[in-house]
């Protein structure tokens, strides 16, 4: 038996949204380097949708791929929705996570929370100009 | 498919495959028993102790058969502890970077009274004799150190702390493992008390190895039951696995000189290569380090990574980072010669053969230069690092 599902090695492989977005409504960035996992996610938020997403992972494949597969199961969705994501959703999506594993879907959860936490913040900062 | 992780294991010789083999379907009778099958595997156990001994320099009485190295550093490790503890000393000396089946042994005499000093392994990952030296003490029962490490590959002056050991009149083991086959050993002119050593580093096959116990140091059994191997390890003998092992040992050992120079050259090619990788370091000694053993550290990458994306193109390799053992820790061994976390995530250890061609090496630098270019490209760590906001460690 492989290490990660067939679904973990597509979006390890080929992952989608990676990258920056210059003018990002909402960041957020969670883990450390010490742990060796980072996930930083980028937000373009339109209307309370969630427009855009992208991210940067320095971490493993696990790490790679749930940060992937979470900016997918986010684009397009209401804020609302993706504020709703759970860790246990990305797992599941990817068809599973090894055990010692399940930390990686928790920081891709987090990093989104992160990031529209960081929109909301910088929503209330304009309104109080 | 190029196999790059020979630390790990090595394929078995074909010689060794041959031995194993006709023992499994002729020669299979148990050693113990009298009639002339059972005999004739005596035979070859006893043929394969005597071959084991004379590539180290030992006597065949010394010689003990094990399931491999782990087994064998338990044994030696206790066997030390216990006639020291028979004296009232219960001081044992070590590294911090020393394989764990000899730090867990470790951890838990020390659980049972014992005091355990690990040595530093500086930043070349090179032991200093004169620091084993001054750790001694009067109630220092043994001193364990290996001949060279598994992960960085460097080697020990072995030859020197055994004279120390040897003056002092305290017993000394080496955790010899990644070093036989690969360097020359002579228990004698290397003041070596015990050694341990497994079959599947040199070719032959796994679940094998010895322990080598200079004659009078009383051993203690870790397996009790029937008289074989002198009644200081019970179960009947593994025959065709020893005999293999004996094979691939004579083997290897006969051409080792050969297979070290030329391999050294192709390491050193592959470290050259990879050191144009920016921020990147070589981990441990550059000269006195295991002939196939190259082991860096990149920044701004995660090992596991790059082994899955090395993996896609066909190399197989190793990391010492915490995404591939399961914990959260990167490497002992990468964190006792001065690595940070931060760094140590992002190794690669890459343990080539005298079989490993130069095209191969050609190939492996630039898959490796395009994986670490690939991750870096999308690393928060390494924009934080580009753009000034964290600073370069290597």
């Amino acid at each position: 038996m492989a290490l990660y599902s067939e679904k973990v090695m597509d979006h390890f492989r080929n992952p989608r949204n990676v990258g920056v977005i210059e003018d990002a409504d909402g960041i957020g960035q969670v883990g450390n380097a010490k742990c060796g996992d980072i996930m930083k996610m980028y937000l373009k938020i339109e209307n309370d949708i969630v427009e855009d997403v992208k991210f940067e992972t320095f971490g493993c494949g696990s790490a790679i791929a749930s940060s992937s597969m979470a900016t997918e199961m986010i684009k397009g969705k209401p804020l609302s929705e993706a504020m709703q994501l759970t860790n246990k959703a990305v797992a599941e999506a990817l068809d599973g996570l090894p055990d010692y594993k399940m930390h990686c879907s928790v920081l891709a959860e987090e990093a989104i929370r992160s990031a529209i936490d960081d929109y909301y913040k910088k929503q209330e900062a304009k309104k109080d100009e | 498919m190029i196999y790059a992780d020979n630390a790990a294991t090595t394929k078995m010789s074909k010689e060794a495959v041959k031995v194993m083999v006709s023992l499994m379907e002729e020669t299979y009778g148990n050693p113990s028993s009298l009639y002339s099958i059972g005999q004739k595997a005596k035979e070859v156990l006893e043929q394969a102790r005597a071959d084991v001994a004379s590539v180290i320099g030992a006597e065949p009485r010394e010689i003990l058969f094990t399931s491999g190295g782990s087994e064998a550093d338990n044994q030696a490790i206790r066997s030390a502890a216990a006639l020291g503890a028979a004296k009232g000393k219960k001081h044992i000396i070590s590294s911090s970077f020393e394989h764990h089946a000899v730090l867990h042994t470790l951890e838990k005499l020390r659980k049972e009274g014992y005091e355990i000093t690990l040595l530093p392994v500086h930043e070349n990952g090179i032991i200093i004799p004169q620091e084993v030296e001054d750790a001694i003490r009067e109630d220092t029962c043994l001193v364990t150190i290996m001949f060279a490490n598994n992960e960085i590959g460097t080697i020990q002056p072995i030859r020197e702390i055994g004279a120390i050991c040897r003056s002092k009149g305290v017993l000394f083991h080496t955790d010899a493992v990644q070093a036989i086959g690969h360097v020359p050993i002579d228990v004698e002119k290397d003041n070596i008390d015990m050694l341990s050593a497994s079959a599947h580093k040199f070719h032959g096959p796994k679940g094998t190895g010895f322990l080598y116990a200079k004659k009078g140091i009383r051993l203690s059994n870790l397996i009790e039951g029937g008289a074989q191997e002198r009644g200081r390890r019970a179960g009947t003998e593994n025959v065709p696995g020893i005999a293999a092992m004996a094979a691939a040992l004579k083997e290897t050992a006969a051409g080792m000189e050969e297979a070290a120079v030329k391999t050294a050259a192709k390491r050193d090619r592959l470290i050259k290569g990879l050191s144009e990788i920016p921020h990147a370091a070589l981990n441990g000694d550059a000269v006195k380090r295991l002939p196939g053993n190259v082991s860096f550290c990149f920044e701004g990458i995660e090992g596991e990574s790059l082994l899955l994306l090395l993996d896609d193109r066909g190399i197989m390799a190793s990391s010492g980072s915490a995404c591939t053992s399961g914990s959260l820790d990167p490497s002992h061994v990468l964190l006792a010669i001065g690595r940070v976390h931060d760094v140590a995530h992002g190794s690669l250890r890459l343990t080539i053969s005298e079989e490993t061609t130069d095209a191969e090496i050609e190939e492996i630098i630039a898959a490796v230069k395009e994986v670490v270019t690939y991750l870096r490209g999308f690393s928060p760590v390494w924009r934080d690092l580009t753009e000034g906001k964290a600073q370069f460690i290597l």
